[in-house]
């Protein structure tokens, strides 16, 4: 297939990509980008590894095409940060010890930050089932619930996001 | 819970690596890019058990952006293994040159210019097998008839173990009940999220640098020395952050080893990322058993005898399957104690994926036999299950004889802790039920198959003119904390803060040699060593401080929270950083550097301690369909002393759902030797959804021998959940559960099973 120039903005900057249509959105962040905090960790979008937001809409970026995100904004963990200043997310996972090997962390902040967007004041069955599709080997999980809850809760509030 | 007398153990600290991991900015293998970095892709044996022919890649060296093909006629074929003490155990050539033995064997490998290219290629090798007689089962390949999988083992024995202690048929004779019981327990995926991966790049000056995702740097160093024909000293091994590991990730793999041959033929980088499936089918997995186990007790409950016969499916290779079978067996009799115990091992070869470690390292097979027969003598019995436990446990003290000395044990207390938490659930509504399990584990294994001639752990503190604190430990940080707990224990030791240290670790350049991230060693065995090279470098300033301090010698000097003072007067003092470069002055410029270093002796053949843990989980159970749901569950465990409090929580949780998955979930089915389900969509593991709230309850005990009294955390609570479930199964039901892991049609099996039964009574 022939190579076509697609334009895609990521965490507010506008880049040129000359790619080939069948690129995915997760190489095209990972490997012609080169922002690597996105992660994959299956092929059968089963995992939620390589989770981003696209719009305020959690996507799992190993699922659709570089080009279909053409026009969105795209959010990946390295745009949570602001000027060096962590999100209250970040903070809460910092706090709560909600990661080991951190391999699933990027996924499952993008997860949970989508979640609060769209639901800011989740139970803890609410958040359970928001973050389902990624998956932690590390964690069992409840650490990251509490680190959620504890930012619905309004605990990290006044700090930007 | 007690005054926490230290500063830094035991508080809320951040990990390390925290900023790092939630930012996006750890740098994992699977990230790395070098200049000029090729791609690698390994070609892998469609057949369980067949000859190798003949090769023919001349196709796709033709491919455009095709840089090499290599197999094993490329490679100086050593077999392998970690057990280098024992050579007919080191038995697996990376790349195979005659025979394969399991489907998803590697067989070739490409390097390209792209991923896509190194995989085009491999439909273009025409590889010629003529295919043997396969067997698949532990039982069907040590028939006599059974294919030879291994040249001289014969009836495909591949190691067996024997313990036995007392006089076990003497013993069995005062037994007022006898039960035996035949188990199959499964084998499990490690199932890391960060598959294997490895970049290799080899220089013309002969030195080669390797980025893998690593549980032990050393031992790739070592092993990769060996089948490479190079020195371990031009071996370079770099693993900052690692994806998981989880007993899986300690041997050498595919990934390395055949992107480390492309590398020294090409002179290039090349990188091999495994695929999801090709880390399912083409990696080890936790070693299945069948398990045979007769006990005798008393009436009244004590325990009088145990005899435990057991095969396990090894698969094609040793890997650490040996060590397996062993801890097994030991495990099996804890934490009990037993007049006569005797456990025989066999592990035996099959044309199936081969086994090894997985966290627990024996253990879960062995607690779910053992801990669920012991539920039912109580009912058989009518004797209280925690009681019966509790009557029969280790002590502090307490001799396993010939085997080990327990030192500090807090079992007791943990009964205590479920023994309230089941009095305070009061009745459970229908279909609900509790089950508990006991379980030991060991505080670092005293296991030196690999012949290291180096310290089982080593380390390094420098400390810089500003105060700042350099620490370099061999110890390997795959996600489990131990650059966490490094720090706390140097901050702690040498009486400044967290933030001071940095921790360098993951890289054999400029590291110390450590054996690496198995076993539970890290906190027991690398923590000393870092204690021990902080309280080094500590008392070289101390000795400065003395020196200027004008008090009467009777006074005692110490560092805290970056204080120098006299003990008994804290108020009078002056800041670390100035001791610092006093004492870097007074040294003639030299930094300050300390040395640690821990080899366990005459701590017994296993471990220099155990951990004691008891978990209790409430399960629900549909009749109908025999589905589980998991709805409460608390852990009691004996760590010793907490040191990264933070960090404890999280790898009890963690240990929890990944036994929890192997009690009821993670199932993996092999036809004719094909895994069935190598994907995450037929492969289940513990989601949020089906995990319970975790209630941890810290027993606190002092271990003499663990750095500030700490011992293992994290791997041991691994070995009692699976049957933890079966025994809720069984209050619930009444069925036992003899198979791991617990599926629905088992329990639905089960259950119209025992109303057939009760049908024909009436």
């Amino acid at each position: 297939m022939e190579k076509r120039l697609l334009k895609l903005n990521v965490n507010g900057q506008e880049y040129e990509l000359y790619i080939n249509p069948k690129t995915l959105l997760v190489e095209a962040i990972r490997d012609h980008i080169g922002l690597t905090g996105t992660k994959r960790a299956c092929e059968t979008v089963s995992c939620g590894a390589c989770t981003v937001m696209i719009d305020d809409m959690a996507v799992k970026s190993c699922s659709l095409l570089a080009v279909q995100a053409e026009g969105r904004h795209v959010r990946t963990v390295e745009g949570l940060e602001t000027n060096g200043k962590l999100a209250p997310l970040q903070k809460s996972f910092l706090d709560h010890g909600s990661y080991q090997c951190g391999f699933c962390t990027p996924g499952m902040l993008m997860t949970s930050e989508a979640l609060l967007r769209e639901n800011p004041a989740p139970t803890r069955e609410e958040i359970r089932e928001g973050i389902e599709g990624n998956i932690c080997r590390c964690t069992g999980y409840n650490s990251i619930v509490r680190a959620v809850e504890a930012v619905a809760k309004g605990n990290y509030k006044g700090e930007s996001s | 819970m007690t005054m926490n007398k230290y500063s830094i153990i035991n508080t809320h600290v951040h990990n390390v690596d925290g900023i790092a991991k939630v930012t996006g900015r750890a740098t994992y293998t699977f990230d790395v890019k070098l200049p000029g970095m090729l791609y690698g892709k390994i070609l892998r044996s469609p057949h369980p058990h067949a000859k190798i022919l003949s090769f023919d890649y001349s196709k796709a060296l033709q491919l455009p952006g095709v840089m090499e093909v290599v197999t094993g006629k490329d490679t100086l074929g050593v077999k392998q293994g970690i057990w280098r003490r024992f050579q007919d155990l080191c038995d697996e050539q990376m790349l195979t040159v005659e025979k394969v033995r399991y489907i998803g064997e590697p067989v070739a490998a490409v390097a390209g210019l792209t991923e896509e290219i190194a995989e085009q290629a491999l439909d273009l090798i025409d590889v010629e097998y003529e295919v043997l007689p396969a067997v698949f089962e532990p039982l069907d390949a040590i028939k006599k008839e059974a294919p030879e999988i291994h040249e001289g083992f014969e009836r495909n024995i591949n190691v067996t173990r024997h313990i036995e202690w007392g006089d076990v048929d003497a013993a069995f004779e005062e037994a007022d009940y006898i039960r035996e019981d035949w188990f199959r327990v499964g084998g499990q995926a490690h199932m890391c999220m960060e598959t294997r991966a490895a970049v290799s790049s080899y220089s013309p000056d002969g030195k080669l640098t390797v980025y893998s995702s690593t549980q032990a740097p050393y031992y790739m160093q070592g092993l990769l020395a060996g089948v490479l024909g190079l020195k371990e000293g031009n071996i370079r091994v770099i693993s900052h952050y690692v994806g998981g590991g989880f007993g899986g990730k300690f041997e050498l793999d595919g990934a390395i080893f055949c992107s480390a041959v492309l590398s020294m033929k090409l002179h290039r980088p090349v990188k091999i990322v495994f695929s999801r499936e090709e880390d399912f089918t083409a990696t080890k997995r936790r070693t299945p058993m069948s398990y045979y186990v007769r006990t005798g007790v008393k009436k009244d409950g004590t325990f009088c005898a145990r005899e435990a016969k057991v095969f396990t499916n090894g698969g094609a290779y040793t890997g650490m399957g040996a060590t397996a079978l062993y801890l097994t067996g030991f495990f099996h009799s804890f934490p009990y104690r037993w007049k006569g115990y005797r456990y025989d091992g066999y592990r035996v070869y099959t044309n199936t994926l081969p086994s090894t470690s997985m966290r627990g390292f024996g253990a879960p097979q062995a607690m779910f036999c053992s801990e669920q027969q012991i539920e039912w003598i109580a009912a058989d019995l009518g004797l209280d299950p925690i009681e019966i436990r509790r009557k029969n446990a280790h002590y502090p003290g307490y001799e396993v004889p010939g085997q080990a000395t327990i030192v500090s044990c807090g079992i007791d207390q943990c009964f205590d802790v479920i023994q309230k938490w089941i009095k305070d659930k009061g009745k459970l509504p229908k279909n609900r039920a509790i089950g508990i399990s006991a379980a030991g584990f060991m505080s670092g294994g005293i296991f030196n198959w690999f012949d290291t001639p180096y310290s089982f752990s080593s380390a390094v503190v420098t400390i810089n003119y500003d105060g700042t604190v350099e620490l370099y430990v061999g110890a390997q940080d795959i996600g489990q904390g131990s650059n966490t707990t490094m720090a706390i224990i140097c901050a702690e030791t040498l009486g400044v803060k967290v933030e001071d240290i940095k921790v360098h670790s993951g890289d054999t350049e400029h590291c110390p040699a450590d054996l690496g991230a198995w076993g539970s060693r890290q906190t027991l065995m690398a923590g000393n060593a870092v204690k021990m090279a902080a309280e080094d470098a500590k008392k070289q300033l101390l000795e400065v401080a003395y020196a200027q301090s004008g008090f009467n010698i009777v006074y005692d000097l110490d560092i805290k929270n970056r204080w120098v003072h006299a003990i008994d007067r804290p108020e009078r003092g002056y800041d670390y950083a100035d001791l610092v470069k006093k004492a870097i002055r007074g040294k003639d410029g030299q930094r300050i550097m300390g040395r640690g270093y821990y080899t366990p002796h005459r701590k017994g053949m296993i471990s220099p301690a155990y951990s004691y843990m008891l978990q209790g989980v409430e399960v629900e159970i549909d009749k109908e369909t025999g589905k589980i749901k998991l709805i409460d569950s608390l852990t009691a465990h004996d760590c010793g002393q907490p040191i990264n409090r933070l960090g404890l929580i999280g790898q009890l949780e963690g240990a929890f759902s990944m036994a929890a998955g192997y009690g009821y979930l993670e199932y993996m089915p092999f036809e004719d030797g094909k895994l069935m389900n190598p994907n995450l969509v037929d492969y289940k593991v513990i989601r949020a959804t089906e995990m319970p709230e975790v209630s941890v309850a810290e027993i606190d005990t002092y271990e003499p021998e663990g750095p500030y009294g700490a011992k293992e955390a994290g791997e041991g609570l691994t070995n009692p959940t699976a049957a933890a479930i079966g025994n809720a199964i069984f209050h619930s039901l009444g069925v036992q559960m003899k198979e791991c892991p617990i599926r629905p049609e088992m329990i639905v099996n089960a259950l119209k099973e025992k109303e057939a039964k009760e049908r024909e009574k009436k």
